[in-house]
């Protein structure tokens, strides 16, 4: 059987914030035991001497010099915002427990307002 | 005599580039009969999320007139110049909707171009619009799409493939000649295999990665979609190459000789004499319809036949590739798909009620903008990934990606490609396993080796199975993609030595609808 229980899918729900309701969790809860169950398999295959793959290839750092290129203005950025207010991304309140929207720190240039 | 709409569309990528050349046709003419074609079937197969007619015609007309002009200008035309395209809508254009085949990202559009979509721009290729996918990429099926199911041209109660069902479909059915379509574990070739197109995933890295939308990292690859070998590989030379915006793309010094080979002429070298084909042990029996094994076989007597060395290759470790990719491409996909938080860009759900903290509005903009599938996997991989499980699961999964390295590194030395069917069944009926998740991931089982290793592999017809396409498979070592195009391009020819046309030419007729 597997080790997943309800209240570790509630869980993982939480750290994936994504909201699930009873039904949902139920549902997804018995969904990864089965999926869980057939790939822990993969446990008893490699031994301790063999060495993890992480990519494909080998990769290094890439580096290039820090000048400014292309950037986009405000207005780009701003263009597939689901709110924006004052050359800003406007976002719902993340510290204060009153429901009111607060505008968010957002880098660009000049500080416009 | 002109030719008409229909035998235009019916043309390979190929004949098209030579009857422009030779201004027998006009790109507008070639676009425009494209763009009626999908206004007659795509009600039916669904392939299209977008369509950019109006985008593709100027492309077309623009293309006309530097040919016309004549001279340097009409010279330095790319030899797909005026060929029409489809993409995959999980890869970025800017001027054109961008959604991923979600709802997280419906009506989002894309401040800047891929990077094949600027080469495809450059070569000035008409863009006909985006193409349908499994939300994300993640499924095998297109099933898993906020924009409705794709329709396979064979059989359009049966799913055509996924994720890129919309790009396999669209050249299937003669609505694009050519497509763009992403392979993370199989979602070029497995399409590919089940409508009776050709598709490849390069090299990892052997194609800009800049501006698809990531689902797993070290798996993820861009490639092309056609009907013919030759077409796949036209369009392979226009998009590979290094590219300063994707630190993972290689260098030209990196492949054998210093240089990118031409994949086309790779595809025109159709003798298979003394080349050593591996037959990988592990990719065929339980679990292989008999259809999909007697087409496999018959393609392995061709090739044997036509001096071809057949030799049978031993894997072990692919017994456990579908489980480390079931760990290491949900493991990736849930870090990469955090970003989508309703916050800068995407789709905003607040609460019902509750308070209305950024929190709150992350989780329920995230459980109204991805689907079940994408849902599944950011938890599984959340879950592989999180405290106490990590070695025990994407740790090990990972191992075993060193075990199938190996594997290939070791079948390798014994040949020069290896084959196997690219999918263990034919296309099968649309909800069939929308409800079982494991017996969709299990489609994937011969295509998930190459992704986990960054090897090259193609999808190519290899006959029909109960009326419906079958696929086999190439795959080769990194950088040597133009191997699989000679393999593939021989059996191509071998299979098609006869009297009847193609097996793309096949397709039966679509109900056409005139609007």
């Amino acid at each position: 059987m597997s080790e997943i229980s309800r209240a570790d899918v509630e869980h993982l729900a939480t750290l994936a914030h994504i909201a699930m309701t009873d039904a949902e969790l139920e549902k997804m809860t018995s969904e990864l035991a089965v999926i869980v169950d057939s790939v822990k398999r993969v446990q008893e295959a490699a031994g301790a001497d063999v060495p993890a793959t992480s990519h494909p290839l080998p990769l290094t750092n890439v580096f290039r010099d820090d000048v400014v290129g292309h950037a986009f203005t405000a207005e780009e950025a701003l263009a597939n915002a689901p709110e924006a207010e004052d050359s800003r991304f406007k976002v719902p309140a993340i510290l204060n427990e009153d429901d009111d929207a607060v505008t968010a720190n957002t880098p660009q240039e000049g500080g416009a307002r | 005599m002109a030719p008409t709409p229909d035998s235009l569309i019916r043309l390979t990528a190929a004949q098209m580039s030579a009857k422009l050349r030779t201004g027998e046709i006009t790109s507008v003419e070639l676009t425009q009969a494209h763009l009626d074609r999908i206004g007659a079937v795509d009600e039916t197969i669904n392939a299209f999320i977008h369509v950019s007619g109006d985008e593709a015609l100027q492309t077309a007309a623009a293309v006309d007139a530097s040919r016309a002009a004549g001279g340097a200008e009409a010279e330095q035309l790319h030899p797909l110049a005026g060929v029409p395209i489809a993409i995959k809508d999980l890869i970025v254009t800017k001027g054109q909707p961008t959604t991923a085949g979600s709802k997280m990202l419906q009506g989002w559009m894309s401040p800047y171009d891929a990077t094949v979509v600027e080469k495809i721009r450059t070569a000035r290729m008409p863009i006909l619009g985006k193409t349908n996918l499994d939300e994300f990429a993640m499924g095998s099926s297109t099933e898993h799409s906020a924009y409705g199911p794709t329709r396979n041209p064979w059989d359009i109660t049966r799913i055509p493939g996924g994720s890129g069902g919309g790009s396999a479909a669209a050249v299937a059915a003669f609505e694009a000649p050519l497509a763009l379509g992403t392979d993370t574990g199989g979602s070029i070739r497995q399409p590919g295999a089940v409508t009776g197109t050709v598709g490849t995933k390069p090299t990892y890295g052997g194609v800009s990665r800049y501006g698809a939308i990531a689902m797993a990292s070290s798996l993820d690859q861009i490639g092309p979609v056609a009907r013919t070998v030759e077409d796949a590989a036209l369009l392979h030379d226009l998009i590979a190459g290094h590219d300063e915006k994707d630190s993972t793309s290689l260098a030209e010094a990196e492949y054998p000789e210093g240089r990118i080979p031409s994949f086309a002429e790779a595809a025109t070298t159709k003798n298979v004499a003394g080349l050593r084909i591996g037959v990988i042990k592990q990719l065929q029996g339980s679990g292989y319809q008999a259809g999909v094994l007697s087409r496999f076989q018959e393609a392995l007597d061709q090739l044997r036949d036509n001096g071809a060395e057949i030799v049978e290759v031993d894997c072990p470790s692919f017994d456990y590739a579908l489980g480390a990719y079931y760990l290491i491409m949900p493991s990736e996909a849930s870090s990469n798909l955090a970003r989508y938080d309703g916050v800068r860009y995407g789709t905003r759900v607040l609460p019902e009620s509750g308070p209305m903290t950024i929190e709150r509005v992350m989780g329920a903009t995230r459980a109204a903008g991805f689907g079940d599938e994408v849902k599944r996997r950011i938890i599984l991989g959340t879950y592989a990934l999180s405290a106490g499980y990590y070695d025990a699961y994407y740790g090990s999964a990972q191992k075993i990606r060193t075990l199938i390295q190996r594997d290939f590194e070791a079948a390798f030395e014994r040949a020069d490609v290896l084959v196997s069917p690219t999918s263990p069944t034919v296309a099968f009926p649309l909800e069939d396993k929308l409800d079982d998740p494991l017996a969709m991931y299990l489609n994937d089982v011969a295509t998930i080796p190459a992704n986990l290793a960054g090897i090259p592999g193609i999808s190519v017809p290899g006959g029909l199975s109960e009326g419906l396409p079958v696929g086999i498979q190439f795959l080769a070592p990194a950088k040597e993609d133009a191997r699989v195009y000679r393999a593939a391009a021989a059996l191509e020819r071998l299979l098609n030595d006869n009297d009847e046309p193609p097996l793309w030419a096949q397709v039966p007729a679509l109900e056409e609808v005139t609007r």
